[in-house]
């Protein structure tokens, strides 16, 4: 241990007081979240607020209710986000969505933080313990099969969109209770891209770019006569006419957007999930790369709304969530390296936020409440109808 | 096994001076925790390729705690006690192989949600031993540098936002001769102030003429070091049963001779640049990552009087398995995008250089090369203001360290 090196001679960082225990800094990431976007776009604080709930409840209003949830998987930070600086990167996400949304400023993660275990515990509900890197399935029933189950929806109704390779087993879990056949389709647009390509000699390698967690290491992309099924069949989209509309796009998340988006106007599902990850090239250590990924991810997340907007099965019938699955290291913990990666559990890696917007959910409000990751399929549940019995978290009270 | 178990024959397979180190210090070794031991090991066992400033660390270390009374040594390690360790990892081969108990032990403790728990002991532990062995000051004020945005024409958009809050930001300098000007400055003071490991010099490319009482590390010259390693882990990726985590461990364990650089002739410089491309993530395919990374590892473990980064351009983004095939000897680069990457690079260059002694005295010198722009961050310069002096780099250099 290299105790020379911990030395504390280090300035304080703008946001974060070295000498303030990791739950306070936590706190003061929280206040500054909401400092911020309160002087960005005049947002009332949710302590202020008082009142019924805004969500309509009666089963018709809830069998029409859409649900779309878009996780980032590779957090950024605030300094690249909502603090000062980081506001040039966002300007959908501030000043768009923000003005229309509910913002908790305050989520913290107290898991693994690996992209997939933490986007499975995002969709269980429950600290997941599983292999980061091993394409397996959640331990613990998703919200997919929860929603299913419990409001007997066709697996058409229950979507998942990811990027990448490990993502294949998130749609449904292992539970003997739940399972197979209960859970949601997953859909991986780098396969189809990579099925559609196949011997075509296409060069859309930039479509394909897959998750830098562990840069060292990329698995193989396979894509196979059931990506092309899904492409013909469910999105009904020919090989030539997904090809030409690929050449157009520039990164993987643009993709999944792509597909997104197709599946609202084809499928209409009443759950979909969508996660991104562009951003996470910030592993490779080039940050330059790591801002690009955030401006698209930011132009997208704007995109995916007005396609709320646009299309009538979704619009003014939809609730949309937008959050990180956990942060990144603080510049200033001499464990990490910054951006770079998320391994030192700081409180600037643990620590994130999460946007709520649309159908029911109070437009302009910022919530400092301390809230889980965990708390989001509970959420869910009381919001759309549905029992997540084996969930860990709570309903947040300030959507309900 | 438990550390109380250890004898000094276990140690058989350590290089001389780690061995003589262990069992000199093996009475206090075998009343430490087992979540503690193999992360005291893993420092230990490469001890005879570590640098001056880490050996010195490593003695102080085992000094302080072979000091404490057993009362003491159970307060030092109490949140490392508490820690639960499982059977597998008991019975694994952590004498031998304890970089790789770490990292199976940081799986453990994330999956048995203990990391928080661990990453507060290290903490209060090393704030114990920083107060049992403050290190010394150095003899004369470290000197941090960084040029950055090689071969960028023109860049309208602000530089050294995150420094000039710290220091005075100059906008009119004379570029002249700037490379060469900051070299003989690294020059001079590796002559008036000589040790090992002192002075060093990074570049991201092709490193410049410079002395040799400079320690150098480049990128270009990694280049067989880093096709070997490309090429090893393709070999590797695709034996069966190969994921991420097994080839992490793989390479992490891969010595110089592995990577073709067993005819140099400095093993400690060596075992840096192989731990460099190894253990660095990005660190093989992007050359701005490299120079951002070495310039920390450098700080972390030489602690230099004196360390100047040369930043030079990266090769554009593409996909992960062509960058790490290797397969483009000359692939497109991305100028603009590196000079981003390197401003950020600069200022986490100056923050490594500030976690070390002295760091009130410290100067710190960033510069946009072959441009007018530059920041300097020094006790002896106003914080947050702008200078419109034309002085050239050499005499930048005289005012920072004035």
């Amino acid at each position: 241990m290299n105790e020379a090196f911990q030395s504390t001679n280090v300035p304080t960082d703008p946001f974060i007081d070295r000498s303030l225990s990791p739950r306070e800094v936590a706190r003061r990431l929280s206040v500054s979240r909401r400092e911020f976007l309160r002087a960005a776009t005049g947002a009332a604080l949710g302590s202020a607020l008082a009142g019924a709930s805004p969500f309509v409840r009666g089963e018709a209003s809830q069998r029409k209710r859409k649900v779309i949830v878009i996780t980032f998987g590779g957090g950024a930070r605030d300094q690249e986000t909502f603090a000062p600086r980081g506001q040039e990167n966002i300007p959908h996400l501030l000043n768009e969505l923000a003005p229309q949304s509910s913002f908790f400023t305050h989520v913290t993660n107290r898991g693994i933080l690996g992209h997939y275990v933490a986007t499975a515990s995002l969709a269980t509900g429950v600290y997941e313990t599983l292999n980061n890197f091993a394409a397996v399935p959640p331990d613990h029933p998703t919200v997919f099969e929860y929603f299913r189950k419990d409001l007997r929806r066709p697996s058409s109704d229950a979507w998942v969109v990811a990027p990448s390779n490990g993502f294949n087993r998130i749609g449904q879990s292992d539970s003997r209770s739940y399972g197979p056949g209960l859970g949601a389709t997953v859909i991986l647009p780098k396969h189809l891209l990579q099925a559609a390509t196949s011997g075509s000699g296409t060069n859309l390698n930039h479509l394909l770019l897959d998750n830098y967690e562990n840069p060292l290491y990329t698995p193989t992309l396979e894509g196979d006569e059931f990506e092309l099924m899904q492409l013909n069949q469910i999105l009904r989209l020919s090989v030539d006419d997904f090809m030409k509309h690929a050449r157009t796009l520039s990164s993987p998340d643009e993709l999944s957007v792509y597909i997104a988006k197709r599946l609202m106007q084809q499928e209409a599902p009443s759950l979909l999930w969508i996660t991104m990850h562009d951003m996470d090239i910030a592993h490779s250590g080039a940050y330059s790369l790591y801002i690009e990924g955030i401006r698209r991810t930011d132009r997208l997340c704007g995109e995916l709304w007005q396609a709320v907007q646009s299309e009538p099965e979704y619009k003014d019938n939809t609730t949309m969530f937008v959050l990180p699955d956990f942060g990144r290291d603080a510049d200033y913990d001499e464990g990490g390296n910054g951006f770079q990666h998320h391994r030192t559990g700081d409180a600037a890696s643990r620590t994130t936020w999460m946007m709520a917007l649309g159908k029911g959910v109070r437009e302009g409000v910022i919530y400092d409440q301390p809230v889980q990751s965990i708390d989001l399929v509970p959420s869910l549940g009381a919001i759309m109808g549905f029992s997540p019995n084996l969930a860990q978290g709570k309903p947040i009270k300030e959507l309900l | 096994m438990q550390p109380s178990q250890l004898k000094p024959e276990d140690f058989g397979q350590y290089p001389p001076k780690a061995r003589k180190l262990i069992v000199a210090h093996l009475d206090t070794i075998r009343q430490l925790p087992l979540s503690f031991v193999p992360n005291l090991l893993r420092e230990v066992i490469d001890y005879d390729f570590k640098f001056p400033a880490e050996q010195s660390a490593i003695d102080s270390e085992f000094a302080a705690i072979s000091s404490l009374s057993q009362a003491d040594l159970a307060d030092w390690f109490r949140g490392f006690a508490n820690i639960s360790i499982n059977s597998a990892l008991e019975n694994f081969d952590w004498v031998n192989r304890p970089a790789r108990f770490v990292e199976q032990e940081s799986a453990h403790l994330w999956t048995t949600h203990q990391q928080d728990a661990f990453r507060e002991a290290a903490k209060d532990y090393g704030a114990r031993l920083l107060a049992a062995t403050p290190p010394s000051q150095p003899p004369v004020r470290r000197l941090g540098i960084a040029i950055i945005g090689q071969g960028v024409a023109a860049y309208d958009a602000p530089l050294f936002r995150d420094l000039r809050a710290h220091g005075t930001y100059f906008s009119k300098l004379n570029p002249e001769n700037g490379l060469q000007l900051l070299l003989a400055g690294v020059e001079a003071r590796a002559k008036a102030t000589p040790a090992p490991y002192a002075h060093w010099y990074v570049d991201g490319g092709d490193a410049a003429e410079h002395s040799s009482l400079i320690t150098c590390v480049s990128y270009n010259a990694l280049g067989g070091a880093r096709a070997a390693l490309l090429q090893d882990m393709q070999s590797e990726i695709r034996r069966p049963g190969m994921g991420p985590e097994e080839l992490r461990t793989h390479i992490a364990e891969l010595k110089p001779s592995d990577l073709g650089m067993d005819k140099a002739g400095d093993p400690v410089l060596d075992r840096f640049q192989v731990k460099l491309l190894t253990e660095g993530s990005g660190t093989q395919i992007f050359s701005t990552t490299f120079a951002q990374w070495t310039a920390r590892e450098a700080l972390r473990r030489a602690q230099p009087l004196t360390l100047l980064v040369r930043f030079a351009p990266r090769q554009r983004q593409r996909l992960m398995n062509e960058m790490l095939s290797n397969s483009n000897a000359k692939p497109e680069l991305d100028p603009i995008g590196s000079l981003v990457d390197a401003d950020i690079g600069a200022y986490y260059h100056w923050i490594n250089q500030q976690r070390l002694q002295g760091a009130p005295q410290s100067s710190f010198l960033a510069w946009f090369e072959d441009h007018q722009q530059a920041v300097v961050v020094s006790p002896a310069l106003p914080r947050g203001v702008e200078s419109t002096s034309e002085i050239n780099l050499g005499k930048l250099l005289d005012l920072a360290l004035s």
